[in-house]
């Protein structure tokens, strides 16, 4: 929203949606997807160039003006990080990484010491850094005081759909942080989404719920009003919860019925 | 001699330069790096820099994911 900017590093975004390109059955349909969700930014892979692979994900981003986000998805040791990002800032020409170092394929959960190595290096190397972080909120503040841009905890394992598990420490990332606090990996629909938003987010970023939904360019519609209904409830500030009710009519002015009349 | 290139085996004449190399696989420079030996090569220095017998090549691009 206009009035409503995200900030990351120097750059300002009107989107608060972060898209991945991932898992999508097709480039036309990413293409549809990417258009509905109204991101600003998204992020690619780097592979080996494979000759016979026609159409390229990168020609969609660049038709449809969106800022490329290079990550380092399948790495498992800083090296490999630093030696990705270095790559894709020669052959994409920015200095953003979406920095993934990952511990093991099964869980795909972030190695946080190999993480937190890689970060420091590619700060030092000029590059603006976004770690896919464990929703941890002490590993968090380690990230942000090497100089990351943005600190982006898991919900839940990449891909599981499982929603966000520990909203607590979200909150605890989130109060603490001075950067912005993106969910990545776990949204499964738009309530998780909307949740990450209410708790302080600043931005989601998700690509398997989008991609891998029955209908992917409807949930990408969804995902676009989630994220800005969240915004919203979030900036609203919700009323509080309380285990009892409270009446949202008066009881002031009551008429004087007689309970029993009329008689049924 | 005979390099890597991208985990696979490839002979190649000896003086062979990395933009040679590239331009096999892709008449497209943009979007395209490469490492050699574990270290970046910027596009700049590419027709400058001559393969060596056993140096592992990698030549990537951005493709879907995240």
């Amino acid at each position: 929203m206009a009035d409503d900017l995200l900030t990351i590093a120097d750059t300002t975004f009107g989107s608060r949606l972060i898209m991945g390109t991932g898992g999508a059955p097709s480039l036309d349909v990413l293409e549809r997807a990417l258009t509905v969700s109204g991101t600003e930014l998204t992020t690619v892979a780097m592979r080996r160039l494979d000759p016979s692979v026609q159409g390229s994900v990168l020609s969609v981003l660049d038709r449809l003006g969106i800022r490329v986000l290079p990550n380092t998805a399948g790495c498992f040791t800083a090296g490999e990080a630093v030696l990705t990002a270095r790559l894709a800032r020669e052959a994409l020409g920015t200095h953003w990484v979406k920095l993934e170092v990952v511990a093991d394929e099964r869980t795909l959960l972030p190695d946080p010491i190999e993480l937190l190595d890689a970060a420091e290096v590619l700060v030092d190397d000029g590059f603006t850094v976004l770690p896919y972080t464990n929703d941890d909120p002490v590993l968090a503040r380690k990230l942000e005081d090497v100089g990351c841009a943005a600190i982006m905890p898991l919900g839940s394992p990449i891909g599981s759909g499982l929603g966000i598990r520990n909203p607590h420490n979200f909150e605890l990332i989130v109060d603490r942080a001075g950067v912005p606090v993106i969910l990545d990996a776990g949204a499964g629909t738009a309530s998780d989404v909307a949740l990450a938003m209410e708790l302080g987010c600043a931005a989601v970023m998700l690509a398997s719920a989008v991609t891998r939904a029955q209908e992917p360019v409807l949930m990408a519609e969804a995902m676009r009003h989630a994220v800005e209904a969240g915004r919203l409830a979030h900036r609203a500030g919700r009323i509080p919860r309380r285990h009892f009710a409270e009446a949202s009519s008066t009881m002031a002015g009551r008429a004087a019925l007689d309970p029993e009349r009329p008689a049924f | 001699m005979t390099i890597s290139v991208n985990g696979e085996p490839r002979a190649l004449a000896s003086g062979t330069t990395l933009d040679a190399l590239v331009a096999t696989l892709t008449p497209s420079r943009s979007g395209v790096a490469a490492a050699v030996n574990e270290a970046v090569v910027p596009r700049s220095a590419w027709p400058t820099t001559t393969l060596d017998d056993g140096d592992r090549v990698e030549v990537l691009t951005a493709v879907q994911g995240g």
